[in-house]
């Protein structure tokens, strides 16, 4: 859950997407759901070349099961309070 | 919400799990992600030859065999010549380093 909102917060960036068939695919974050599929949007094939499969493609969806990396900005994320934040839930889910 | 609203009745590229192109008109999903297409295409690349069309009717595709779904600009796609593309086909997805 907390990936998730995590996600939400990246929404409008420019993320990249490497996918479990090595495919990488780099467009503006629209949406994410509970399953981390992703919505991207002004999507661009890394390689172009090798991959000329989705030239006619402009927005795509993304099922978040196949999705191996996300690349984010750096300057999107507050690494400290990322690091807070998945401890606290993680002594959190861990309780006894 | 990331959802396949805005796709229904438009044209989709989809892709699958073991690497096959799949084009048709978006006609129903569910929410986990199953889909029917109509009047779909699979599209077949290869190195050396130009890309070849198979018409496939009807399809529902389960949720858990799909990996993308694009949508297709109409007039670009129009402006593509298919004939003249070659590439390898997509690998299939694999998990662990190798």
């Amino acid at each position: 859950m907390l990936i998730f909102s995590v996600f939400k917060t990246l929404t409008d960036q420019i993320v990249t997407v490497e996918l479990k068939n090595d495919l990488c695919i780099t467009g503006t974050l629209k949406s994410v759901d509970q399953f981390l599929n992703i919505r991207l949007d002004k999507i661009s094939v890394v390689d172009p070349e090798k991959h000329p499969h989705m030239m006619a493609v402009k927005n795509c969806f993304i099922r978040g099961s196949v999705v191996r990396y996300v690349q984010i900005p750096a300057t999107a994320v507050d690494t400290q309070l990322l690091e807070d934040a998945t401890r606290r839930e993680h002594a959190s889910t861990h309780k006894r | 919400m990331a959802s396949l609203n805005g796709y229904i009745n438009q044209r989709v590229l989809l892709i699958l799990q073991d690497g096959r192109c799949i084009v048709g008109t978006l006609a129903g999903f569910d929410n986990r992600s199953d889909i029917v297409l109509s009047n779909c295409i699979e599209r077949t690349y290869s190195p050396d030859e130009p890309v070849e069309e198979v018409s496939l009717g009807l399809y529902l595709v389960k949720g858990d065999m799909i990996l993308l779904v694009g949508e297709l600009d109409t007039e670009l796609e129009a402006s593509l010549d298919l004939s003249q593309q070659r590439a390898e086909p997509l690998q299939p997805i694999r998990y662990g380093p190798d």
